[in-house]
């Protein structure tokens, strides 16, 4: 008996639906193993992982922190990669987005006026937005491959960020602590509700990016360039689309909502540059996009459960024992499963039996 | 062969009641096939008839929902193509496995299951083209070669595996006239041998010509088994179509002086090293004219066919001028607003994307043209799909596109319907220029006949077409005037009624170090 694969005619709109969630419970199954091999009982582990971050009201704000960046970025990425460009530097451009936002608190660290905070994001989209056009300017003008340069710039964007609070932009007053100054109120993102927890506006970034793209992608004609390039590139330029001019429009767009991620988390959650601002949120947004079916409205979902990951890992590091890199491998697993689940959309499992295999057998001689 | 046994109705294969199901279609319903030892058995039909179906399941590449096979009168399961070839079937595809960077003899030992040095393949494959009259050099780059020689490459492996049944698909579709000539002396001689041939084909003359029997599918289903020798050509279509092909009138419209496109010493150098560059060409298409360009693929027809489109632009905007103004810098969408239409040869992923609906293609090709019915105005640009919607319903209608569902997505079309589609979108507009690159590629005899009607009528109406095909008889029912594209430079046009099928055989070029290259210089 084996098995085989074989190419559905049309893809099925069954699966599509159903992969992201058959990949969720092949996670959980995969998880409960894990947790077993470490000596933990299984339920409990899944309880703190999944359910306990969800039953106090502080941590559903924790929850909402966790997931702006995450859905800002992986929008922006769900752009770019439909355009069949693939940016996995999203880590980099956030760092950026927060190294040059951070610019005007920094050295204006008096000026308290309403504008510095417009001003800051509008920098922090503008420096992600930069960054991410030197892969795309190289893709352009070289013809290089964009997964690696993007990639091996955010080792270059994390050992900038690590250089400047270590050196010039160090807080003076700081007893030689790596950190920057801390913001002075007009230059951190306001609270939504602080009465009940810390959750800022960052959220709300998303919700709106999340809305407009989704708008831009099923409704205008820039979101069906998207798509058709995307698609076949001959068939683009016989549109009249410009292949160029979209892979530098990918790269700008998923770099500005990844700035806009790092300086909103810099500003929102942080309140200073140090040198570890992002716990591989951009990468992590890569899993969000493809479990969210790189469709704005699945991402938002997408960005809330992965953000839960990050919270579970915590809870159960506190409450069970368990290492905090099992948050990591828990995501790692997730996105191998979401896209193990995708080849049932385009193709159905078919087990061949052993009675049609022997006469296959007669059939040869 | 020397076994054969009459008791048996010495049946070399032998299908009753084939079916393959794809989810709701049957590809392959029930089908009967009897191929005896020393013919050569036609498979007729149109486009999506199932005959490709039922080829990949007598090869292994697919397996039949149900129904048996029978391989001298033995049932027989063929799971494989590996274990079609053990058999005794060999296979030569329509579109070539070829490696173009390699050579004749490199190419063969790819196919080969067992391990043969690369001389030896050479000495064998070079017997074995001069038995059967296919001259082959085993040492060339399959780069250097036409599709002609490629194809005899495919041959000449298929006949090192020793086969008793040879399938061809669509073998003649890419070759000259000359060229196809001496394929079917090579055919012959595969017969007298005592092998038998699997022809598969639409053109119903060659099938007269050479074909001892032949089977018609229509729909997945059998139509007919006959002795093509003893039918009409409008007999067979019957059987292929259901119904009697209309055949397309040609009145001739008034030809005016005015020049819609021109292209002034055209050169293009090539862009990939498998590529071909275009060298000087001038092409005068009058208003009411339709030229057709003839020549072998890959002579430079999709480069002609995209800097005239304007997917590639040439530096001197005179180079190439439509309806009065030089557009050689220009890109495509402004070509389309000076009134030009195109239609490029490649369905999928080209002149439409597969897994896009009807109504998205519909934007694809007119978003800038039709910008102010198919999209609101502002920065936004917001598609209007009901807009798009009644228009692609429109082509739908006016060119008889059947499918299934309101918008279906482009692939699940079959390949002439969505042609159609392709073709109606461009006339819809009423483009005063139209250049078509091979506008019947694999599309069944109904869709193109309906087609070329079309072109003919839109140049009665007052319009210049260049149709760009390596189907003769389609250039011969539609053009005006021909010229012929060979390695990037096109001949002089001519009034078709002038042209023979000879002349532009000559005009083609034949096989490389033939004598029909030298004649063909000559006839410069």
């Amino acid at each position: 008996m084996r098995i085989e694969l074989e190419k559905r005619p049309a893809h099925s709109a069954l699966f599509s639906m159903l992969s992201p969630f058959i990949a969720l419970g092949l996670t959980i199954i995969a998880g409960a193993i894990l947790f077993t091999a470490l000596g933990k009982n299984p339920f409990d582990a899944l309880y703190s992982f999944f359910i306990e971050p969800l039953t106090e009201l502080w941590s559903l704000h924790e929850l909402l922190i966790k997931a702006a960046p995450l859905i800002l970025i992986a929008v922006g990425l769900s752009v770019c990669f439909r355009s069949n460009n693939w940016n996995i530097g999203a880590e980099g451009q956030f760092i950026m987005g927060g190294v040059v936002g951070s610019i005007v608190p920094i050295y204006f660290h008096e000026w308290n006026s309403f504008v510095v905070l417009p001003l800051m994001l509008i920098m922090g989209m503008i420096g992600g937005a930069l960054y991410a056009g030197i892969p795309a300017l190289l893709k352009t003008r070289f013809n290089t491959n964009e997964i690696l340069s993007s990639l091996m710039l955010v080792y270059v964007a994390e050992l900038f960020l690590d250089w400047l609070v270590r050196g010039p932009w160090r807080n003076p007053e700081g007893f030689n602590f790596p950190e920057s100054r801390s913001f002075n109120d007009s230059a951190v993102l306001p609270e939504l509700f602080p009465a009940s927890g810390g959750a800022n506006l960052g959220i709300v970034f998303a919700l709106i990016a999340t809305l407009l793209t989704w708008f831009m992608m099923r409704h205008m004609l820039k979101g069906f360039e998207v798509s058709v390039l995307g698609q076949s590139a001959r068939a683009g330029r016989f549109a009249g689309f410009s292949s160029t001019k979209m892979i530098f429009f990918a790269f700008l767009f998923s770099g500005a909502l990844a700035g806009l991620a790092g300086i909103s988390e810099v500003s929102g959650a942080i309140g200073r540059l140090q040198p570890d601002i992002s716990p591989a949120y951009g990468f992590t947004a890569i899993i969000v996009a493809f479990l969210g079916r790189l469709n704005p409205l699945g991402i938002f979902a997408a960005g809330i459960i992965l953000a839960l990951t990050y919270l579970g890992g915590e809870a159960a590091q506190i409450s069970i024992g368990l290492p905090d890199k099992v948050a990591r491998v828990f995501q790692g697993f997730l996105l191998f499963f979401v896209l193990a689940c995708d080849t049932l959309i385009h193709y159905r499992v078919r087990l061949v039996t052993a009675i049609k295999a022997r006469t296959e057998g007669e059939g040869a001689s | 062969m020397t076994d054969q046994q009459p008791g048996h109705g010495n049946c070399l294969l032998e299908v009753r009641g084939l079916t393959k199901v794809f989810g709701e279609l049957r590809a392959n319903d029930g089908i009967d096939l009897e191929i005896k030892s020393n013919e050569i058995h036609a498979l007729l039909g149109e486009n999506g008839a199932g005959k490709s179906t039922l080829v990949k399941m007598l090869f292994g590449s697919l397996e039949p929902t149900s129904g048996q096979i029978f391989w001298k009168d033995k049932p027989v399961r063929i799971t494989s193509p590996g274990q079609a070839r053990a058999l005794g079937i060999g296979m030569v595809f329509q579109h070539f496995s070829l490696f173009e960077a390699l050579t004749v003899a490199e190419n063969i030992a790819l196919s080969m299951d067992q391990d043969v040095s690369i001389e030896g393949i050479a000495e064998q494959a070079a017997v074995l083209s001069r038995e059967y009259g296919l001259p082959l050099d085993p040492h060339a780059h399959v780069a250097d070669l036409s599709v002609g020689e490629r194809q005899r490459i495919e041959i000449v492996r298929t006949l090192l595996q020793n086969p008793e049944l040879i399938i061809l698909d669509e073998p003649t579709s890419v070759l000259t006239p000359q060229e196809a000539d001496r394929l079917f002396e090579t055919l012959a001689k595969i017969r007298a041998e005592g092998r038998s041939v699997l022809y598969i084909s639409h053109r119903l003359e060659e099938v007269q010509r050479i074909c001892d029997r032949a089977t018609v599918l229509r729909h997945g289903k059998l139509t007919g088994a006959c002795d093509p020798r003893l039918e009409t050509p409008a007999s067979l279509a019957t059987m292929m179509v259901g119904s009697e092909v209309k055949s397309v009138s040609n009145a001739g419209g008034a030809i005016t002086d005015e020049i819609l496109i021109e292209t002034r010493n055209l050169s293009a150098p090539a862009r990939t090293p498998f590529a071909v560059s275009l060298k000087e060409v001038n092409l005068k298409v009058r208003r009411g004219e339709i030229i057709g360009i003839a020549g072998v693929a890959g002579n430079g027809q999709s480069e002609l066919f995209d800097v005239l489109s304007g997917e590639e632009t040439v530096p001197d905007p005179d180079d190439v001028r439509i309806c009065g103004t030089g557009v050689g810098r220009m890109g495509i969408s402004a070509r389309r607003l000076l009134g030009a239409g195109f239609v490029p040869e490649e369905r999928h992923g080209h002149a439409a994307v597969s897994d896009m609906t009807l109504s998205q293609n519909m934007v694809l090709a007119r978003h800038h043209s039709d910008a102010d019915v198919f999209l609101t105005g502002g920065p936004l640009k917001i598609i209007r799909y009901d807009a798009v919607k009644k228009a692609s319903e429109r082509i739908v209608r006016e060119m008889d596109v059947r499918m299934s569902g309101e918008d279906p997505v482009a692939s699940s079309l079959s390949g002439g319907n969505l042609q159609k589609f392709i073709v109606g979108r461009e006339l819809d507009r009423q483009p005063s220029v139209l250049i078509v690159n091979q506008p019947t590629w694999g599309v069944d005899a109904g869709a193109a006949s309906r087609i070329r009607q079309a072109l003919i009528d839109l140049a009665e109406s007052g319009s210049a077409v260049v149709v760009i095909s390596q189907d003769l008889d389609e250039i011969f029912e539609v053009a005006t005037s021909i010229a012929v594209l060979n390695e990037g430079a096109l001949s002089e046009a001519e009034p078709a009624s002038m042209m023979t099928l000879e002349r532009i055989g000559l005009l083609m070029g034949g096989i490389h170090g033939e004598d029909t290259k030298v004649e063909a210089q000559h006839a410069h």
